[in-house]
């Protein structure tokens, strides 16, 4: 009887797991280091961490985590787009029905928690990275990189919290974009609008200014929906995961996650 | 020239033919950039119209009447005019309601409190609810165009187009 490390063996002989590994199980510093190296997903990882950089009381692994919830976001939501439909006549109901008749009701409850989750996580880890300095030459551009993550993460709340078509999401979404109305230039009640002018035609009005353009439309209505549902779904996180990519892969070429004074 | 090379194109040629198609190919980048910025502002709206008869001044009783919020509207009749108000609520936008008993329109949002005449008293909100332009088309019907809005606190209220005067 072949016991179970033969087994083992006759599999790590196979060609099927020689053609997927490429190393050998890494035993050694160089192979470790390979085994890294070699991994599209753990490329973007340093292949040495200081032993500093992993201690929990000086990161609080809050980007990790925030990593971490990023994806339960990612994976619950694609589940949620197999129920939602983002039109006037079924959103709120086929949010019930998520709730109330869908097999794990418990998806939608996941997404909505996890997304309070990530607000907090990340805006933790930008305080960390604040109190211990880590935006400090060589990382200020990760820094900035972080600012335009933390804005993505909100725009991801706020583009999802219209998603229910209820009377919450109708009016906290009528607010937010009313303020978009005041942007300088481009939203007809901000300021300097009023000086773009043809003779007595306004060149910025209701119809053709920033906030036209985020709610297709004058108002909330159905093509707005569909808008948010889109930027929601896949523009956003599109975005936001070439820059994680781009945060990680800048903490490692930065020399990995920075030490304490 | 003197510094033509033997295949006939000078250094000197070539880099300004460089720079004119790098400056075309700018100027294509930042056409199509313009383009796609458009495509976000759509040609047709499906929303109600933005012009629309509500029925013969006479037909209307003394007070608010709410059959036409839904295109954004409250009619006003007072014993001296007909005017039509505007159902957004100035301080960041929500619908408010028209309570009867109270003579006066609340916002649920954050509170906003307005007059009968669109003039605010309570609440967050900095200024009165908006006129739209109103007047008596050739047929005898009120029509309402809310291209033309009217405001309080620019002492656009006497405007003749603001209201619709009843002798
Ligand atoms: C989607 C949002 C974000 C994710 C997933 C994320 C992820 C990460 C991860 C996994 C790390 C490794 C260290 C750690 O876990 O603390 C890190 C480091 C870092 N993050 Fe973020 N982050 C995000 C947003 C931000 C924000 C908002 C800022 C600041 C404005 C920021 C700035 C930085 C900097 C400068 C470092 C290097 C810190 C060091 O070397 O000690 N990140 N990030
Ligand atoms: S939107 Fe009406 S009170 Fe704020």
């Amino acid at each position: 009887m072949p016991g179970l490390k033969d087994v083992m063996e006759s599999v790590k002989e196979s060609q099927v797991w020689k053609s997927v590994a490429r190393n050998p199980l890494p035993s050694n510093a160089r192979t470790r280091a390979l085994a890294v190296l070699n991994n599209v997903f753990l490329h973007l990882h340093p292949v040495r961490a200081p032993q500093s950089g992993i201690r929990l009381k000086y990161t609080w692994c809050m980007g990790g985590l925030t990593f971490f919830v990023f994806l339960v976001e990612v994976i619950t939501g694609i589940l949620l787009m197999f129920y939602y439909r983002p039109t006037v006549e079924f959103a709120y109901a086929d949010i019930i029905d998520l709730r109330e008749q869908a097999p794990l009701g418990l998806m939608r409850e996941l997404h909505r928690w996890g997304a309070h989750t990530m607000v907090i996580t990340v805006w933790l880890h930008m305080m960390r990275v604040f109190m211990t300095g880590a935006y400090k030459p060589p990382r200020e551009f990760n820094w900035v990189v972080g600012v335009v993550l933390l804005l993505l993460t909100l725009l991801l709340s706020f583009t999802g919290y219209l998603l229910p078509w209820d009377q919450l999401a109708m009016w906290a979404v009528t607010v937010g974009t009313n303020m978009a109305r005041a942007t300088p230039f481009v939203g007809y009640e901000g300021p300097g609008a009023a000086l773009l002018k043809l003779g007595d035609i306004n060149l910025v009005h209701s119809a053709d200014d920033v906030r036209f353009a985020l709610l297709a439309g004058r108002f909330v209505g159905e093509a707005t929906l569909l808008r948010f549902y889109v930027l929601h779904c896949v523009a956003i996180p599109f975005v936001a995961t070439i820059l994680m990519a781009v945060h990680f892969w800048r903490i490692r070429k930065d020399g990995g996650i920075s030490g304490p004074m | 020239m003197a510094d033509t090379t033997k295949e006939g194109v000078s250094r000197r040629g070539f880099l300004s033919w460089l720079g004119l198609a790098w400056t075309a190919f700018s100027a294509a980048m930042a056409a199509s950039g313009i383009a796609l910025a458009r495509f976000m502002f759509p040609n047709v709206l499906f929303e109600p119209p933005m012009s629309f008869k509500v029925g013969r001044p006479e037909e209307f009783a003394l007070g608010v009447d709410e059959r036409f919020k839904p295109q954004g509207v409250w009619i006003v009749k007072t014993t001296k005019e007909i005017f039509a108000l505007s159902t957004v609520c100035t301080h960041l936008g929500c619908t408010p309601n028209w309570l009867s008993a109270e003579q006066k329109f609340k916002c649920p949002c954050h509170g906003s409190g307005y007059y009968v005449s669109g003039v605010n008293f309570e609440g967050p909100t900095p200024r009165p609810l908006e006129r739209f332009a109103v007047f008596v088309a050739d047929d005898g019907q009120v029509v309402v165009d809310k291209n033309r809005i009217f405001q309080y606190e620019k002492g656009q209220w006497t405007d003749p187009q603001s209201h619709i005067l009843l002798s």
